[in-house]
């Protein structure tokens, strides 16, 4: 048997490499990619557009706002799944309560101690410079996102579960992660009110004190930041539930 | 992009590909995926397409190794095949 796969995956695998020739070249102007109008309308009139230097940005949350919404609500769903499968509840606890568990006390180490107490700030102002920052830099509302979760994360690791929650309480994770999809679906419908397509921020000019430019340049921020608290609050609960096996105690 | 920069990066990447695949001890076959998925944000910076490398450096090489070695350290170290 393994052989036989070993043989499928190796024909696979040629396949697909004999298909790299037919590979236009790295940064080629005439490849389909670069040549094809609408990428030549991104080029050219992001700026003038949304005023946004950065033209992924401009794509992933104003062009393409729609996909990223729904990659905001995979990342809610998949939170989701995991307390349904991890999350165990106070009563289930007793039952294996004579089970021995491996435990993990922890001391309180001088040296990481502070090091973590220099460093969390640090990291979670990074967080909001790259979510704030998104316009006319790498990053945005999923990276921001994830490195504000991983912030937490450390409180977790080298102090414990109970320090980290006293920020991100168990039952508000929930809530925060949908705040931020309702963010994010909230610009949506605010457009359509107003009487423009869903996500078609240029005409919120008209409650907000800017020309229809800004306009966009500014709900795309807000859409960054409803992102944002969505991965924050998942990835958080994602690694709690994991070390914790579920119950939200101790962790590793 | 310097050519011998992505032969040593590609090279390494397989490699640890294979390692992670291969090794027998979980907790180091997640270290070696973080590993991994660093190459491949060198690789994307490379190509000059640094916000993919900004999310790959923040949650393939940061958030998602963390989460495997959680896992591993709670259920089993050792891979049963």
């Amino acid at each position: 048997m393994k052989t036989l796969s070993l043989i499928a995956v190796v024909i696979t695998g040629l396949l697909l490499l004999s298909a790299v020739h037919d590979f236009p070249d790295w940064a080629d102007p005439e490849s389909p990619a670069s040549d094809y109008r609408l990428s030549q309308h991104y080029i050219t009139q992001t700026f003038p557009e949304t005023g946004v230097p950065n033209m992924v940005t401009a794509v992933l949350a104003d062009y393409r706002g729609y996909d990223t919404m729904f990659e905001t609500v995979v990342v809610f769903t998949a939170g989701i799944a995991i307390i349904g499968l991890l999350r165990r509840s106070p009563s289930s606890r007793n039952k294996d309560k004579g089970k021995a568990t491996r435990t993990y006390k922890k001391k309180p180490d001088l040296i990481v101690d502070t090091t973590c107490r220099l460093l969390i700030p640090i990291i979670q102002i990074f967080a909001l410079y790259v979510i704030a920052h998104g316009h006319h830099s790498p990053g945005g509302g999923f990276q921001g996102g994830v490195i504000f979760g991983a912030s937490f994360i450390l409180i977790t690791l080298t102090r414990d579960l109970q320090a980290a929650q006293k920020w991100v309480p168990e039952k508000r994770i929930l809530n925060l992660a949908g705040i931020g999809v309702l963010l994010y679906a909230g610009f949506g419908f605010a457009c359509m009110l107003l009487g423009d397509n869903f996500l078609d921020y240029a005409i919120l000019h008209k409650i907000m004190p800017a020309t229809p430019t800004e306009a966009r340049y500014h709900s795309m921020l807000g859409v960054e930041i409803g992102v944002a608290f969505t991965v924050t609050a998942i990835m958080f609960s994602i690694y709690s539930n994991l070390a914790s096996n579920g119950e939200m105690k101790e962790t590793l | 992009m310097i050519w011998i920069f992505d032969l040593i990066t590609l090279i390494f990447l397989v490699i640890t590909a294979l390692i992670s695949l291969q090794v027998k001890d979980l907790l180091s076959a997640a270290m070696v995926f973080g590993v991994y998925s660093f190459l491949m944000c060198l690789l994307w910076a490379g190509m000059e397409a640094v916000d993919v490398a900004f999310t790959e450096a923040a949650v393939g090489a940061g958030v998602s190794a963390v989460f495997l070695i959680a896992t591993v350290l709670r259920t089993n170290r050792r891979s049963s095949d």
